[in-house]
């Protein structure tokens, strides 16, 4: 049991106070301001977006700067703010194939219908230290090229459906109840709408770690990335006072479909499966990994044996909350000094006995000699 | 649960004037009510104008306690009014219910016709806050008479004499109390001040 | 409550959704700028003042099947009438509560026969314009970097 301490207010206000201050850093340099956050670490506030479950880019820069870049504690401070705000309600579920593109690419098919876009990404670069961002570099211009505006962009699984080689994706009632963590706390066996609100809200970290671990043949499950795509989608909310979903804006996401080589089990033929991530913001190593885990825990509806950690829907679902896990692992700072002198008085007394015994086995033997 | 498009034909009353600030206001006038039950507090929502047949401080109470999450039940003369419905339809969001247990606020116009309390939901014994206040008109609110009330937050007793109520409201909240820590919680109403009745209290019948 | 109800709008209510589009979109300097442009600001009352809450952002498993909850977005609304009758609702992702005023106030002026020429020439055609041009820029930008990869023959 945890015993509570009273005190040490005053040290705490100057612990805080030291804090802003080695925040701040060095005044002769200029402070961050939120606008650069946003704009010029936009990855760090989409991971911050992404695990803190709220879409708000200025708020999440403001929670990076806070936490002096600790990501973590940027999410936190995100979640422990969306508890202050009312709920409206639900959107309608975003239209991915409506996207907006700004990156879309398959590592599946070569030649696809809306081509392969790869957008601003580090994929194709060595690795090595720019120096010229050091010191301010000049920028280059975009390249422009021409582009058909009316060409689809079709889902690269929409493609593979149409030859009948993937899983459709499963069907479910029109008026079936969808999970909420935020209103209910999470209960096993999971169904595939909470895990995957489960891991859109998981530690990127974690999810890779179980990612990989799949990849290396605990669970193996034989993944193509069949699509990335990131961009623009517009969010629709339903306003019941005027009867219609009514546009609230674009917001930017990742989305990643995943295709699984699957031998077939005794419910279903051998054919492809899916795995699905989608993130706010881009986030691309998110969502591979989310998708990798998505079609791993689908191993009991798919008539899998479930052998591996990344397929242990309680293990994963349970450990990937970086919020709660920081705050379990971090409590361990607190004084727990009560719980400590009972535990040591404990030790004391199991040490003596153990001694005496030791003593007395020895004296014995010393006598039977 | 009533979710059919409310279609506006007209627009429902303005809500609170400063929102943030006049539900925080209304909400500490609550939680003291509840904290410290029998008490009278004041609310000042005179330039709230809400629609007939709604008392306007319980209006101030629906505005502050309800949102999207709580399901509310209206007791008949109040379910019947459109204009009630759509106010607080459009200014709270909460889901409208005809089931008494599935409500997490329950609107009472109209006490001296209301159906038994044992009818609300008291919660569950993992959740034993998920059960139902229920705001009620009181045309009468003083503690000049009424039942002794004694317990949590009541230093030794107090009296609280709400009128009108049911014929047997007082004994149907001396067995609500007998369920503790499960219940229902109460917040009378009247033109301008609320007492709370909650759960944790204690119950006298003899008149002091 | 679902967009199923709303397979086939009238076309009143299809140019209303599509104003909304552009006012959500529309950054706030802009409306107010529009708003700042009139020159008798109509008489309205606020029925519902600006608020900031959460809405819920929904995917779907696969991109096609069952809907799971993404994460929280932060949205302003607000709605007024005018005394003239007609309500508007303004409502957009983020936090901007003058964005959400001016954009009920628009909508609800969108509404009446006497001001619905003028916001359609001098606040929705230039969002119209603002937008089309940035998603044009987007488009080029990103058609430059579609590849072709050319698949190289394993062994032999």
């Amino acid at each position: 049991m945890y015993v509570a301490v009273k005190g040490g207010e005053k040290a705490i206000r100057n612990a805080h106070k030291l804090m802003e201050r080695d925040r701040r850093g060095d005044r002769t340099v200029p402070e961050l301001e939120l606008k650069q956050i946003a704009e010029q670490l936009y990855l760090s506030v989409s991971r911050v977006m992404s695990e803190g479950s709220l879409y708000d880019l200025e708020l999440a820069a403001l929670a990076i700067k806070q936490a002096r870049g600790d990501l973590i504690e940027a999410i936190f401070l995100l979640r422990a703010y969306r508890t202050t705000l009312p709920r409206f309600g639900y959107s309608e579920p975003i239209d991915t194939a409506a996207m907006l593109v700004r990156r879309r690419i398959s590592a599946t098919y070569k030649d696809l219908p809306g081509g392969q876009l790869l957008g601003p990404t580090y994929d194709y670069t060595h690795r090595l230290l720019d120096f010229k961002l050091a010191a301010d570099g000049e920028l280059p211009e975009p390249e422009k090229g021409a582009y058909d505006p009316d060409a689809d962009i079709p889902r690269v699984t929409d493609l593979l459906n149409a030859e009948g080689m993937m899983e459709p994706d499963p069907e479910t009632p029109q008026d079936a109840e969808i999970g909420d963590l935020t209103r209910e706390p999470l209960a096993f066996p999971a169904d595939r709408d909470v895990r995957l609100q489960n891991l859109a809200r998981g530690d990127e970290g974690f999810l890779l770690a179980l990612g990989y671990s799949t990849q290396r043949g605990f669970g193996g499950s034989h993944p193509f990335a069949g699509e990335i795509r990131h961009g623009e989608v517009e969010v629709e909310f339903f306003v019941e006072e005027l009867g219609f979903a009514v546009p609230l804006g674009t917001m930017t996401v990742t989305e990643c479909q995943m295709i699984n080589q699957f031998k077939g089990s005794t419910v279903a033929p051998p054919q492809f499966t899916r795995g699905y991530g989608l993130a706010p913001g881009q986030s691309e190593r998110k969502v591979m990994s989310m998708a990798l885990v998505d079609r791993a825990l689908r191993c009991r509806e798919l008539g899998e044996e479930a052998t591996a950690p990344a397929q242990d829907e309680e293990f994963v679902l349970s450990h990937s909350d970086n919020v709660q896990a920081t705050g379990f692992v971090e409590h361990l700072k607190l004084p727990h000094y009560v719980d400590f002198q009972a535990e040591l008085e404990l030790v004391r007394r199991m040490n003596k006995d153990w001694h005496s015994k030791e003593a007395n086995t020895a004296q014995a033997e010393e006598a039977a000699q | 649960m009533t979710t059919a498009p409310l279609g506006l034909t007209k627009a429902p009353a303005p809500g609170l004037a400063n929102p943030v600030h006049d539900a925080q206001c209304i909400f500490k006038a609550a939680m003291n009510a509840l904290a410290r039950p029998g008490t009278l507090q004041t609310l000042h929502v005179t330039n709230l104008t809400a629609p007939h047949p709604l008392p306007r401080t319980m209006a101030a109470l629906a505005l502050a306690l309800l949102d999207y999450d709580t399901p509310v039940y209206l007791d008949t003369p109040l379910a019947k009014s459109r204009d009630v419905v759509d106010y607080l339809r459009f200014h709270t969001g909460a889901p409208v219910v005809d089931m008494q247990a599935d409500a997490a606020f329950a609107l009472i116009s109209t006490p001296e016709k209301m159906p038994p309390l044992s009818g609300f939901n008291v919660g569950t014994d993992e959740y034993p806050d998920r059960s139902t206040t229920l705001i009620m008109a009181a045309e009468t609110l003083t503690n000049e008479a009424g039942p002794l009330l004694s317990g949590p937050g009541i230093k030794t007793t107090t009296q609280l004499n709400a009128a009108p109520l049911a014929p047997g409201f007082w004994h149907q909240m001396s067995a609500n109390q007998t369920l503790y820590p499960l219940g229902v919680d109460v917040l009378f109403a009247s033109v301008d001040q609320i007492a709370g009745l909650p759960r944790s209290t204690t119950i006298s019948l003899k008149e002091a | 409550m679902s967009a199923d109800t709303q397979t086939s709008l009238s076309p009143e209510l299809e140019t209303r959704r599509a104003a909304m589009a552009l006012l959500a979109n529309a950054p706030e300097e802009t409306l107010k700028a529009a708003w700042d442009a009139l020159d008798t600001p109509p008489a309205h009352t606020v029925i519902r003042q600006p608020e900031t809450g959460l809405v819920m952002v929904r995917g779907r498993a696969g991109g096609t099947g069952a809907p799971f909850n993404l994460c929280e977005a932060t949205v302003t609304r607000c709605v007024v009438a005018l005394d003239t009758g007609e309500t508007g609702f303004g409502q957009s992702l983020g936090r901007s509560k003058a964005k959400a005023l001016y954009s009920a106030i628009f909508d609800a002026l969108l509404q009446t026969k006497d001001w619905s020429e003028y916001v359609e020439t001098h606040v929705l055609q230039p969002l119209n314009t603002a937008t089309q041009a940035a998603e044009h820029q987007t488009r080029e930008e990103v058609a430059a970097t579609k590849v072709d990869f050319f698949t190289m023959v394993r062994g032999d």
